[in-house]
């Protein structure tokens, strides 16, 4: 009896005296942590991506509370509804930005881009690329490896094995641009994602001058220039025989689409047109592709400028 | 007992096809594409323009930085134009293209085959005749030799190594060289020794040139100085710090250069560039390269103008065989596969072996069993199954911490996985990407 009272009291002492000292160093030691970022952090998605450019939801939440604005930030998966939730939290105003969606800028699909050599190492865009220009005549090109493919978390780009190239999924691509980042080749671009998702870009990175280019690919683009003079809004310009346009000037007017002979410059999601028989004709003399393909583009593109001059 | 290199290394399997095959000249292709990156460092800058007309011998690019080298033409005729072509290397890069006319060279030039054993000139003068002639380090890397010879001044040599190991297997370039030009290759270790202000000098062979130890040694005798040092076998014994240790049992320390252990390594073709250079006033436009392969029907050493575009040497060799599977630029341990047969030849091509189909095939790769053969054969005490892990996985950091940038790329650890694991190709990439942190922290400092 004696015995358990000993242990008990003795027991219960050390107790009392180890509470009081945490006790003690919970108030001596204690660091204020503003309670905003846990509540910001909860309404994050929490893939932790880095797709806005701080370490994590944690550390992008941090930098919201402590910046004091938030200018600059967006988190990328979240969008819009998440941007509003952080900004109630913080009693900020939300900054409108335009969502965003990766685009893969190469066409090289194995029909316009024939092969050259064979590669049987590794399938891994960043040591082919190391090794040669790839596969086929075109050393700016997608090589095909899918790193971009292995780098997205979300699911949202795969390899068509058609073409061999890859196609990001805008439903569930969250522009975080960690495949912009995997592509050794600087293909993907982080773009904006357009009014009904309509876009207009030059997909092709080739620098080549154009008959090089134009040997390698059959829808490289060959800075011949058309589109930049074509432009009534300055979007396009022209550096190293690679036409770029610039998405936050283009108005998707679609002129440029039309006039590139090499049909390098895609437009994306726009409605179909009904084809003007006679237009075709005239146009499709001068032309050298004589492909279905390209009667057709020729014939969507005839209509675009009215329905856009509004 | 011969001596080696002391951690890891392989034993592929000889395959000298061409061995004993007397030099031959090549014929002058009627156009040539000489490189403006023909070495380590920066880009030579052209001399000349479109239209211009140029003779054998001529300087038409000059030094683009301190460690670089000049170009001289390989050909006579008329500059075509100055634009890209596909290299070695897979990519685009700019080169001088010339018409050829003749055959006319630079009178400056001496034709003739007889030896000039006397070198009249001082140190200063010999590494600025080199620097001048364009001189390279011929085993592969083409590092420009005159950098080579003038060390930082912390530093002193004290012996020079002539490397005429010829590791690589199917490579015999340097073993016929030797064999024809014993006396050259003498006077020109004799002028490297005077550049670096040694007296001390090395030639490194591995026992599997018994005849070429042998004429050497005889020659050596009366050059002062020269001594022969026969090798045991082994790859990688061509790689630098490994000759380093296996001549004079000095190691190099991680990152450090040759020189901090008084070592000057130059190869046997440099030495002959070197003779011809200095003696003969001869800049370097045409070198031997072995051109080789089981399929091939006649495989030749050939004396080769630089800028010859290599279908123009397989051909005179018996043609490109039907069964090809793949043709290498260099050895089949350090080569390279080249895209087409179109590219030209460079200061640094040492040989092109033509694989047929059965021995181009990769293995199938299967999962690493830990057993730690790459291990062993790491010429340099790395552990590949590791960095390859690494790279795959994107640890670059700690790719660095590994010692990654020791690495020398010779194969050993690919060429001895029971897996067929592509060790090599992720160490590749992660030097790769390793050296761009370091230039980027080095530049952000």
């Amino acid at each position: 009896m004696n015995l358990i009272l000993i242990a008990v009291i003795s027991l219960g002492a050390i107790a009392l005296i180890s509470a009081l000292i945490l006790f003690l160093a919970s108030k001596k030691f204690a660091v204020f942590e503003d309670p905003r970022i846990t509540e910001v952090a909860k309404v994050l998605p929490q893939a932790n991506c880095g797709g806005c450019g701080y370490p994590g939801c944690s550390g992008f939440a941090n930098a919201c509370v402590k910046a004091g604005s938030l200018q600059g930030k967006y988190c990328t998966v979240g969008g819009q509804p998440v941007m509003t939730k952080v900004a109630s939290i913080l009693g900020l105003e939300v900054e409108e930005a335009e969502p965003t969606v990766a685009v893969v800028r190469c066409n090289g699909t194995c029909e316009h881009r024939p092969l050259v050599s064979r590669n049987d190492g590794t399938r891994s865009c960043a040591i082919t690329s190391l090794l040669y220009g790839g596969e086929t005549g075109c050393s700016y090109g997608c090589l095909g490896g899918g790193d971009c493919v292995n780098a997205c978390q979300f699911d949202a780009i795969h390899m068509n094995p058609v073409t061999g190239l890859p196609e990001v999924d805008e439903d569930k691509c969250t522009s975080c641009g960690a495949c912009v980042k995997a592509c050794p080749r600087n293909i993907i671009e982080v773009r904006p994602k357009g009014k009904k998702s309509r876009r207009v870009y030059v997909s092709c990175v080739n620098k080549d001058r154009g008959p090089i280019a134009k040997k390698a690919c059959e829808v490289s683009c060959i800075g011949c220039g058309k589109c930049v003079k074509v432009c009534p809004f300055g979007a396009i310009t022209l550096e190293n025989n690679l036409a770029y346009i610039d998405p936050n000037v283009c108005k998707s007017c679609r002129k440029c689409v039309d006039v590139c002979p090499q049909h390098a410059i895609v437009e994306l999601n726009f409605p179909p047109h009904k084809p003007k028989i006679a237009v075709v004709e005239e146009v499709d003399s001068t032309k050298t592709i004589e492909t279905p393909k390209a009667v057709e583009a020729v014939a969507v593109s005839v209509d675009s400028p009215k329905e856009n001059n509004n | 007992m011969l001596k080696t290199f002391s951690i890891g290394g392989v034993h592929p399997q000889e395959n000298k096809l061409s061995a004993h095959q007397s030099i031959i000249k090549a014929a002058i292709p009627p156009q040539v594409a000489i490189l403006l990156s023909q070495h380590i460092g920066a880009p030579a800058k052209p001399l000349v323009a479109k239209g211009d007309t140029v003779k054998v011998g001529m300087k038409i690019a000059e030094l683009g930085g301190f460690v670089s080298a000049a170009i001289h033409s390989s050909v006579s005729g008329k500059v075509l134009k100055i634009d890209n072509v596909i290299d070695a290397s897979g990519y685009p890069k700019p080169a001088i293209i010339i018409n050829v006319e003749g055959d006319e060279w630079e009178e400056t030039i001496d034709r003739s085959d007889t030896l000039v054993k006397e070198c009249k000139f001082s140190s200063e003068e010999i590494i600025k005749k080199l620097t001048d002639c364009g001189i390279v380090g011929m085993g592969g890397a083409c590092f420009p030799t005159q950098v080579k010879l003038c060390p930082p001044p912390a530093f002193k040599a004290q012996c020079v190594i002539i490397n005429g190991v010829e590791c690589e297997p199917y490579l015999t370039a340097d073993h016929q060289l030797m064999l024809e030009h014993a006396e050259e290759i003498m006077v020109g270790v004799s002028i490297l020794m005077k550049a670096a202000k040694v007296n001390k000098a090395f030639i490194a062979i591995e026992n599997n040139k018994p005849d070429a130890i042998e004429l050497l040694k005889k020659t050596a005798s009366s050059y002062p100085g020269i001594e022969v040092v026969p090798l045991k076998m082994k790859y990688p014994q061509g790689g630098e710090k490994q000759l380093i240790d296996a001549v004079t049992d000095r190691q190099v320390a991680s990152g450090a250069l040759p020189i901090s252990v008084g070592v000057i390594v130059q190869n046997v073709g440099t030495t002959f560039a070197v003779y011809q250079a200095i003696q003969k006033n001869k800049p370097l436009f045409e070198r031997v390269i072995t051109i080789t392969g089981n399929s091939l029907a006649k495989p030749s050493n050939l004396l080769a103008r630089i800028g010859t575009p290599l279908r123009q040497l397989v051909d005179a060799c018996g043609g490109l065989p039907d069964d090809t599977g793949k043709v290498i630029s260099g050895g089949p341990m350090m080569g390279k596969a080249l895209i087409n047969l179109d590219v030209p030849m460079t200061k640094g091509s040492s040989g092109l072996l033509i694989m047929n189909e059965e021995e181009a095939k990769r293995g199938e790769i299967h999962p690493c069993i830990r057993c730690a053969k790459c291990v062993d054969a790491c010429s340099m005490g790395l552990e590949p199954y590791l960095l390859a892990q690494l790279a795959a996985h994107g640890e670059f950091e700690r790719m660095e911490k590994e010692r990654i940038m020791d690495c020398i790329e010779c194969g050993c650890c690919q060429f001895t996985c029971p897996s067929n694991r592509p060790i090599l190709d992720y160490c590749r990439l992660g030097k790769n990407k390793v050296g761009a942190m370091i230039r980027a922290r080095k530049a952000k400092k």
